[in-house]
């Protein structure tokens, strides 16, 4: 294990068991507040904010606009709202995020997601989305990336000039229009942003299925993939390097998190018992849907541990109860995975692309080209 | 001796148009956060209603290629919007939001967002995009006729209404023309209700939809003879939509200059119009009425002799509004009548200033605008970014409050329906217009 571990948190309008209570008052810069910067002071790398069209796991405000609130009141902590793709215009989508990367000075990525597309499709009226299939969402997704990724671009970085001589604000040589056209939509334009600070965002896919990791191994820069156990970790990590290979994937590798609810007790017997309350309430078990580990912050430590010895660069941490398990988190858990070597907090501002080790984007059409998917 | 009526003032973030000034000494970036930072703290140091920020959805063109005279590209609307959420306290947050090229239910939820995380400082500046240009940025596309524009964004708006005021509690049921929306809103009812509604239009279609729906209207006449006509006529109206005067708030865009004595002030005025009207930027300004390339003219010679190109599309992303044949005469006259010169001309049409004088002067003429019922306030338009409104704040606004006119501290934790003394909402509604009221 040549590095720390990097330590995500996965934050949501409540905690992930859906049988434990929503957030109290989710529409609270308050509430933010007090979630990511403790978060950040706890030395945590990043967080991800969860979102849907849906009235889904309690009320719950924009991503995109929560980051963007938090970015000035941070300096460390990443910020990677999801933000979807099916319904939404793929030009605001790489705008708005662009701008969260300029007002947080460089710490903006993006989850990108298509959202429960269909389930979502009579909130907008878009007759056609309820008959796209997955695999045209994906698409759609994977040309919003690929858009995303030359609107970030297109602007060179030395685009403005402000030449008095010539009473020119622009050399208009350095910007780049879009000229993007899809099968689910067209861009002709560059953006309306200037380049941001990092360039291009880190873009992280939650990943499932094998088309999935095929479509983060092409366009993405940080899959979350969930085991249930050792085996079942490490056989992801080698199906996800196989695929790197088999899309002929350039630059850099995927970053790879795995994902954990975390319950933290005291003992390992309030822990159990505290999940099959909410278990019992919930009506299904959380275990079906993301591997769960409710024990004291030391097995839990160790169970991170191990993944750490896999290979893995990141854990994503989902508190199963907000803002409790978090709380827990920042306060048992991260000390002592600083303590073992696995952690190491922050200690200075820095760029999400720094913090997950990739190098500096440089911008496709300079004059000094640079490696880019 | 009745209470003076209370002036509102909102700070225009500087835009991207030759108004900018970027060559200035002080010029500061357009896209660093640092510069919004300086320049919301200077306006909320002035007590200013609220913050205002257009809306970019394409870089202008001109002949065919990127205008690269002017300031270009700025952030994101609701991102920054909400950004400035996060590091002021009392200040309204005002932007400019596309009714065409967004959808209701997700600008809906966005809105409601942003009022929630300003606690309830959030304004929407709707608005409709006229052209093809634009629309070849977006999943739509095209464009609309100019009737069905402000169909489509009255619809817009009403069902954003209907979502905002049935929040999480109820879903909500929409089949309309335009627009079909069946389903729960994830946001729950926001500190406004409703985000503050600004509307620029100045046309019938305009003017109708502000009766509806708009509690601030964002007008281009701040001389005063122009904004008595219009406010008087928009007032005027308001009775038959059911709706008193002080519902509807009219603050026209003013830009302004500060000098030590009137003289200065005037001196100021005039190197700030030659920054702002560059011999290219005069050039390329009579380029969009004569639709062709004129280059080859000297700025500082006559106009140009030959006539305009009817129908010439040389500029796009912006809006134009007169028939370049007529305008093209009448400058024609003025440039021959007054011995102007293709800059000097320039400077006439677009470099004056509406407020020009020394401090005392200019919270003069505001505060006669305001009591004489002429606006509600100004929009106020700095030169230069982001200094440009440092000088206004530090020495016009103290003299608006010595005229016992202007705010000497925000009401506390007040939502910006209350800082615009603007009525309550009344419950449930999707339109400002009394039931029956003709619209």
């Amino acid at each position: 294990m040549s590095h720390h571990l990097l330590v995500a948190a996965a934050l949501a309008a409540g905690g992930r068991h859906p049988g434990s209570a929503p957030l109290a008052a989710p529409g609270s810069l308050r509430t933010w507040r007090g979630l990511i910067g403790g978060a950040e002071t706890a030395g945590i790398d990043l967080v991800t904010l969860d979102d849907s069209f849906l009235l889904r796991g309690g009320a719950h405000l924009d991503a995109l606009l929560i980051a963007s609130a938090i970015a000035p009141a941070t300096t460390r902590i990443g910020l990677v709202p999801a933000v979807m793709t099916a319904h939404t215009e793929p030009f605001h989508v790489a705008t708005g995020l662009q701008t969260l990367d300029h007002v947080s000075r460089g710490r903006a990525g993006w989850l990108v997601s298509t959202g429960d597309a269909r389930a979502e499709a009579p909130l907008f009226g878009r007759r056609d989305a309820l008959a796209l299939t997955d695999a045209d969402l994906l698409d759609e997704l994977e040309d919003a990336v690929v858009l995303s990724r030359l609107l970030w671009d297109s602007w060179e970085d030395d685009a403005v000039i402000r030449d008095v001589a010539t009473g020119r604000y622009l050399d208009r040589d350095r910007i780049h229009p879009a000229r993007f056209h899809g099968r689910f939509f067209s861009v002709e334009g560059a953006s309306i942003v200037p380049r941001s600070p990092q360039g291009q965002l880190p873009v992280a896919i939650e990943v499932r299925t094998p088309a999935e990791l095929e479509a983060a191994a092409r366009h993405a820069d940080v899959v979350f993939v969930s085991a249930q156990d050792v085996a079942g970790a490490l056989s992801i990590l080698r199906e996800i390097r196989d695929t790197e290979r088999r899309v002929a994937r350039v630059g850099e590798p995927l970053r790879v998190f795995t994902d954990l609810a975390v319950l933290l007790e005291d003992t390992a017997g309030a822990a159990t018992s505290a999940l099959e309350r909410l278990d019992e309430h919930a009506g299904a078990p959380l275990s079906a849907e993301i591997r769960v580990v409710a024990a004291t912050a030391d097995a839990v430590a160790q169970a991170i541990g191990s993944l750490h010895d896999l290979g893995y660069d990141g854990v994503r941490l989902h508190p199963a109860r907000l803002p409790d398990d978090l709380g827990r988190i920042e306060r048992d858990l991260l000390p002592l995975l600083a303590a073992a070597g696995h952690h190491q907090p922050a200690d200075a501002p820095t760029s999400l692309r720094s913090r997950l080790r990739l190098p500096r984007s440089e911008n496709r059409f300079s004059d000094s080209r640079g490696v880019l998917a | 001796m009745t209470a003076k009526r209370r002036i509102h003032l909102a700070a225009h973030i500087p835009g991207v148009n030759n108004t900018t000034v970027w060559s200035a000494p002080d010029a500061g970036s357009q896209i660093d956060f640092s510069s919004f930072e300086h320049f919301a703290a200077n306006a909320e140091r002035g007590l200013f209603d609220y913050l205002f920020l257009a809306e970019g959805l394409r870089l202008r063109e001109h002949k065919g290629r990127l205008h690269d005279l002017d300031v270009a590209g700025r952030p994101a609307t609701l991102s920054i919007l909400s950004a400035l959420a996060g590091i002021t306290r009392d200040i309204g947050l005002v932007g400019t939001l596309s009714a065409t090229f967004n959808e209701p239910f997700e600008l809906a939820k966005q809105l409601a967002s942003l009022d929630h995380l300003s606690g309830g400082r959030a304004g929407w500046n709707v608005v409709t995009s006229s052209d093809a240009f634009h629309g070849a940025n977006f999943r739509r596309g095209g464009f609309l006729d100019f009737a069905e524009r402000y169909e489509r964004a009255a619809e817009f708006v009403t069902v954003a209404k209907e979502l905002w005021n049935a929040g999480t509690d109820r879903p909500v049921s929409h089949h309309g023309k335009h627009f079909d929306v069946e389903g729960t809103f994830p946001v729950p009812v926001s500190p406004q209700r409703h985000p503050v509604v600004v509307q620029a239009g100045d046309s019938a279609d305009g003017r109708s939809f502000a009766a509806q729906h708009a509690e601030v209207i964002f007008s281009r006449h701040s001389e005063f003879g122009a904004a008595k006509a219009f406010y008087d006529d928009v007032k005027g109206r308001l009775a038959g939509w059911g709706r008193d005067e002080d519902s509807l708030k009219i603050l026209p865009a003013a830009t302004f200059v500060v000098g030590d004595s009137p003289r200065d002030a005037e001196e100021k005025a005039r190197e700030t119009a030659l920054a702002q009207v560059s011999p290219q930027t005069a050039i390329a300004f009579v380029e969009q009425i004569w639709g062709r390339d004129l280059s080859e003219y000297d700025p500082d010679g006559p106009l140009p002799d030959v006539e305009p190109v009817v129908d010439a599309t040389v500029t796009r992303g912006r809006v134009r509004h007169d028939d370049p044949a007529v305008t093209a005469r009448a400058w024609r006259e003025r440039a021959d009548a007054e011995g102007l010169s293709i800059r000097e001309l320039v400077i006439a049409l677009s470099g004056r200033h509406s407020l020009v004088g020394t401090a005392s002067q200019i919270a003069d003429e505001i505060d006669r605008a305001v009591q004489d019922r002429a606006t509600d306030g100004f929009v106020i338009v700095g030169a230069t970014n982001p200094h440009g409104l440092d000088e206004f704040v530090a020495r016009v606004v103290p003299e608006l409050q010595d005229r016992g006119s202007y705010r000497t501290a925000y009401d506390e934790g007040a939502i910006l329906r209350d800082t615009l003394d603007l009525p309550p909402l009344v419950e449930g509604a999707t339109s400002l217009a009394r039931d029956g009221a003709a619209v």
